[in-house]
């Protein structure tokens, strides 16, 4: 038995000294002994010493969380010859001196409650060994934006097939639509194609586009996942991109990629460095769906691949792991009536100014107004917009707009220099490699105006956008009769994020995005082991962040890829065949579907590495047929007999 | 400006809590009701500068603002708050604190007779209730 | 809709300001319902709402007063119909503490000894025009046109926020009173001001203080061309009506704020001795004799 100091984490609230005496007059108790660090290599070494001093078959330790060191004291017991589940920890730091802080006679008395309650567990423990399972070492990202492809990248370049799968007819996913850009202001595309081409192209990469996943079903190591391939109504294996049925197709409607800033054919490529360079028809906006005539595209093409009877399939993958890639959706525009987002034409968002700044954009990369195409000589740019905003939006700070802010006054000072940029801002972020700089560039040099404040309203007064603002710091209200207005909109989760976590089993945050196992130290594993999250799926982050998290989920696949077998811990539920009825309660309890029954020998039974051990089963099995391993009915009541006195 | 605990966990500032049922603490000076405000060409402090005052502990000087008697409840910031602060609370609390003792902003008999002729009854009953 | 023919009764409240400096409000008002079957029943234990929703969070004795008028209401039926932008805020307001702040309304009720919890409908007379009359109805309803007469609305404050307890119409962008003038057959004259303050109560200050903001709403209306601004709030009316005094010179002639519910009778034709424009300070007289709508030199 051994009591972990944790420093003053534990030692500055529990009395340890008080709780070893306690503890040595327990039955079955050899030896108790404190230790200001158990999880040090001297601790580590005292418990083996001990272990082989005494000739212990089991051990209890308290110090903290199971969820920190657990496996590292079962390993320790292991290498002294204790069989390591029958190692048992006593949390006595997240489950008792943290939160009793000011109660240190009361944490003391729980501290060895606690304790004797875990002496109980281990005296029942059996000697179990892990479980083995095998790995399909193929992977499913879904989401082909710059995090989803650099996972693909990372895994496939290591050797193991990668099933990528994106909703959109081509991949890239946002970055595809940006100009340029920080802190550097390298052109998007110039180092986005590189990355879409050798997706494009690579043998271990299979790309689903117009696709979506599902269902999954199975665990770590085995999944299966259905994929829906959306009709494209083009037959890509004959279409050679020539773009003939673009060119001649009768239909125009606002496109989504240039965010309704230009109108596109009803069969289209959305930009010219698309992969896959092949044509996809919108049936909502095709004549020949909406109104049963046309056809040009079937006329015109001259390898004959339009296909307007092509049907969604449905096609089923085996793979090891998953990686979510999902990204970002933009705030809804309805929801800031203030600034009359969706209603006036010259206030947009963050990527309609960057579509109207790009090259291939509506306005070849000048910067013109949407209303009436004149090059704006005053725009105000407006910060946080739905973002730090509890009551009309969302209380989190979308990290990127400071940076992408900073950027547009400067790309629009760099093609209207005599235009006058300005910035409402709260505070700047601009926490990263060269990013406080590229800020200070924008006012020192590029002559950005930067005003310390929200704006209240903006409305349209003839041809200008009247901006109302304040300065905090000179404590003075602004108003300025701008050209155009730019709005930071919020970071969102992609939409269908929590519908894509029902369907994965995992978990999201009350926005929709994706939940990490632990904010620090297990930033990219979800809470569902084998499926692993990349980008702003999990969180609003800029293109260096996510590149690295999603290099950082690819090293977890392949980690994963490279055991020989997977293994699971044996503390799963078991049955007693003998007693069994087969009545069922067990299968229902379950929320793994882990449980069975085994209608030809009316038994239930357990698939051991679905089994997750959380006892739900054997707490509603009526005859005690199923028990759960290391925490027998027994070791159960034993333990609150303990904890009762 | 002195700041002590004394100072910024005042006394002043609690009483306004009670009175308002607002926490200004939750203000973080992004100026969004001043930005939004009617009344600011005749302030002398803008709204979000009376709060800043009331988080420092500063209620003396708050009270003394031409800004407190010139809010018009119209609620134009509290709608737009991002921190859901109610600043109308706040300002009536700043009001109220100094007529409770007995205190008068305005005095009807000293109204003007063409304000009291013309003025509609609404005007006369919320003006009277707020400044005296 | 269809109009139901006199098929609508309504508990209604006047507030003092309609039984007072604002006759012309409550005459045209009534006057008006009654020509589209919408039957006006003034309530008969009313006080005065109090004219300001009280902001003190720890004093509910302001309540008391508004409280009494909605518990007298409730027992003449399930509406109640107000028409001063100041007295539906108030007693909309007070009517959602009650309904919602169990600790407030057991306060006030021991108080006023009644058993009232805040079960009543405050509705403004633009939402009976609107829901329950219909505006299309109200369209055909119309027997003087008024020939495009360019009108801009005024919402002010008490109307629209706030939005969580009101649920009037949208606080940024409403489009109620929009809807109203297109449905007589006027211009409508949007305006950025609509939705601003005029300075409400400010107007006791000594100094002219509340003119400041008045005179940016009436000239946000008139720049855009509006020959008339409308209104719902007795308070409005005369912040932006003596704004205007001794503003206007000879290069532009002042710009009337009259009640919607004027505009309204004199789109149905009914006499003119219900509008009460006296002690308006532009008189709306010239004008609409001048677009041919009212005909009589009773009219000043």
């Amino acid at each position: 038995m051994f009591v972990c100091w944790c420093g003053l984490n534990i030692g500055g609230v529990v009395d340890v000294p008080r709780v070893v005496e306690e503890i040595s007059g327990c039955p079955g108790v050899a030896r108790a002994v404190d230790y200001r660090y158990m999880c040090s290599d001297p601790g580590q070494q005292l418990i083996r010493d001990i272990i082989r001093e005494e000739r212990l078959d089991s051990v209890v330790i308290a110090a903290c969380s199971p969820g920190m060191h657990e496996s590292t004291f079962q390993s320790v017991a292991e290498s002294a010859g204790v069989n390591p589940y029958r190692c048992e920890i006593a949390n006595i730091r997240e489950q008792c001196s943290w939160p009793h802080q000011n109660e240190p006679l009361e944490a003391t008395r729980k501290a060895v409650e606690l304790i004797r309650a875990a002496v109980e567990k281990v005296r029942g423990d059996e000697a179990l060994s892990a479980l083995s399972i095998p790995v399909t070492r193929r992977a499913l990202v879904i989401g082909a934006g710059i995090a989803g492809m650099q996972a693909a990248l990372d895994i496939a370049d290591a050797g193991h097939e990668v099933v990528l799968v994106d909703r959109l007819p081509h991949i890239g996913g946002h970055m595809a639509q940006l100009s340029e850009t920080f802190p550097t202001l390298d052109c998007s595309q110039c180092i986005l194609t590189p990355k879409t081409s050798e997706v494009g192209r690579h043998p271990g990469i299979r790309l689903l586009t117009s696709s979506e996943v599902e269902s999954v079903s199975g665990y770590v190591g085995n999944f299966t996942v259905k994929i829906r391939r959306r009709a494209t109504y083009v037959n890509w294996d004959l279409c050679t991109g020539c773009g003939l049925c673009t060119e001649k197709c009768p239909s125009r409607t606002p496109s989504a990629f240039e965010r309704g800033l230009a109108e596109e054919p009803a069969i289209s490529i959305a930009f010219p460095q698309a992969v896959p360079h092949k044509p996809v028809i919108r049936p909502e906006a095709c004549r020949h769906f909406t109104k049963g005539k046309c056809g040009v595209c079937e006329k015109v093409c001259p390898v004959g691949a339009i296909d307007f009877g092509q049907q969604d399939s449905l096609i089923e993958e085996k793979v090891g792991a998953i990686v979510v890639a999902t990204g970002y959706d933009l705030h809804p525009k309805a929801k800031v009536g203030e600034y009359g987002y969706g209603v006036y034409p010259d206030v947009i968002d963050g990527l309609e100014f960057e579509r109207l700044n790009s090259a291939s954009g509506p306005t070849q990369g000048q910067i013109r107004r949407p209303s009436d195409g004149k090059v704006p000589k005053e725009v105000v740019f407006i910060q946080c917009v739905g973002s730090r905003d509890q009551e009309n939006g969302y209380p989190y700070c979308s990290k990127i707009c400071c940076m992408y802010t900073a950027k547009h006054a400067r790309l629009y000072k760099h093609k209207v220099p005599d235009g006058q940029p300005y910035v409402f801002y709260m505070d700047i972020r601009a926490g990263g490699k060269g990013y406080e700089e590229f800020v200070q560039h924008a006012t020192e040099e590029e002559g950005v105006l930067y005003l310390r404040g929200r704006v209240a309203r903006v409305f349209q007064d003839g041809e200008h956008v009247v901006v109302f603002g304040v300065d905090t710091l000179s404590g003075k209200k602004v108003e300025i009769r701008a050209d155009m207005v730019v709005l930071a909109t919020a970071i969102v989760p992609a939409s269908g994020a929590k519908e894509l976590a029902r369907v994965l089993k995992t978990a999201t945050d009350e926005y929709g995005f994706f939940s990490e196992a632990h904010p620090k130290l297990r930033p990219v594993e979800s809470l569902t082991r084998g499926i692993y999250i990349a980008g702003c799926a999990q969180a609003p982050k800029d293109i260096p962040d996510t590149v690295t998290q999603a290099g950082s989920s690819a090293a977890k696949v392949l980690t994963l890829f490279s055991a020989p077998r997977l293994s699971h811990s044996p503390t799963v539920a078991a049955v007693d065949e003998e007693i069994c009825t087969g009545c069922g309660i067990c299968v229902e309890a379950c929320a793994y579907e882990a449980r069975a029954l085994d209608t030809r020998r009316h038994v239930a039974v357990v698939n051991d590495v679905l089994c997750e051990g959380c006892g739900a089963c054997a707490v509603a099995c009526p005859n005690g047929a199923t028990r759960q391993r290391n925490m027998a009915r027994s070791q159960a009541m034993a333990m609150i007999d303990a904890v009762m006195g | 400006m002195r700041l002590a605990r004394d100072v910024v966990r005042g006394e002043e500032e609690r009483k306004l809590r009670d009175i308002s049922g607002e926490e200004v603490r939750s203000c973080y000076q992004c100026g969004k009701c001043s930005a939004g405000c009617a009344m600011t060409s005749m302030m002398d402090l803008l709204p979000h500068q009376v709060i800043r005052l009331v988080q420092l502990g500063q209620v003396e000087e708050a009270l003394a603002s031409r800004t407190i008697w010139l809010c018009a409840s119209c609620l134009a910031c509290s709608a737009r708050c991002p921190r859901g602060v109610s600043l109308p609370n706040v300002m009536e609390s700043l009001r109220v604190t100094m007529l409770r003792p007995g205190g008068r902003h305005i005095d009807p008999a000293r109204l003007p007779a063409d304000v009291l002729e013309n003025a509609p009854e609404q005007a006369l009953v919320a003006g009277l209730r707020k400044y005296s | 809709m269809s109009l139901r023919q006199g098929s609508m009764r309504y508990p209604y409240f006047p507030g003092c300001t309609l039984k007072a400096k604002a006759r012309g409000f409550e005459t045209s008002a009534v006057a008006s319902a009654g020509a589209l079957g919408v039957h006006l029943d003034e309530m008969e234990n009313w006080q005065c709402c109090g004219a300001t929703f009280p902001l003190q969070a720890d004093n509910s004795f302001p309540l008391v007063s508004p409280a009494r008028t909605l518990a007298s209401a409730r027992k003449m039926g399930e509406r109640l119909v107000t028409l001063c932008s100041a007295c539906y805020n108030v007693l909309k307001r007070t009517n959602h503490v009650l309904r919602t702040d169990v600790g407030r309304r057991d306060k006030v009720n021991a108080f006023i000894e009644e058993d009232y919890a805040g079960d009543l409908e405050v509705m403004h007379f633009l939402e009976v025009l609107r829901d329950d009359v219909g505006f299309d109805a109200l369209a055909r309803s119309v027997k003087t046109s008024l020939g495009g007469l360019a009108v801009a609305p005024y919402y002010g404050c008490l109307l629209l926020r706030p939005n969580d307890e009101l649920g009037f119409d949208d606080p940024e962008a409403p489009h109620i009173l929009e809807d109203f003038l297109s449905a007589l057959g006027c211009q409508v004259v949007d305006h950025p001001y609509k939705i601003e303050c005029c300075g409400s109560y400010v107007a006791l200050e000594p100094g002219d203080l509340a003119s400041g903001p008045s005179r940016m709403v009436v000239e946000s209306a008139r720049s855009r061309g509006a020959q008339a601004i409308v209104t719902s709030c007795p308070l409005c009316q005369y912040n932006l009506d003596v704004a205007q005094q001794g503003a206007h010179g000879r290069e532009q002639a002042g710009v009337p704020v009259i009640y919607f519910t004027q505009l309204l009778a004199i789109a149905l034709g009914l006499p003119e001795d219900v509008l009460g424009f006296e002690g308006h300070v532009i008189s709306p007289g010239p004008l609409l004799r001048c677009v041919g709508v009212v005909g009589s030199d009773a009219i000043a």
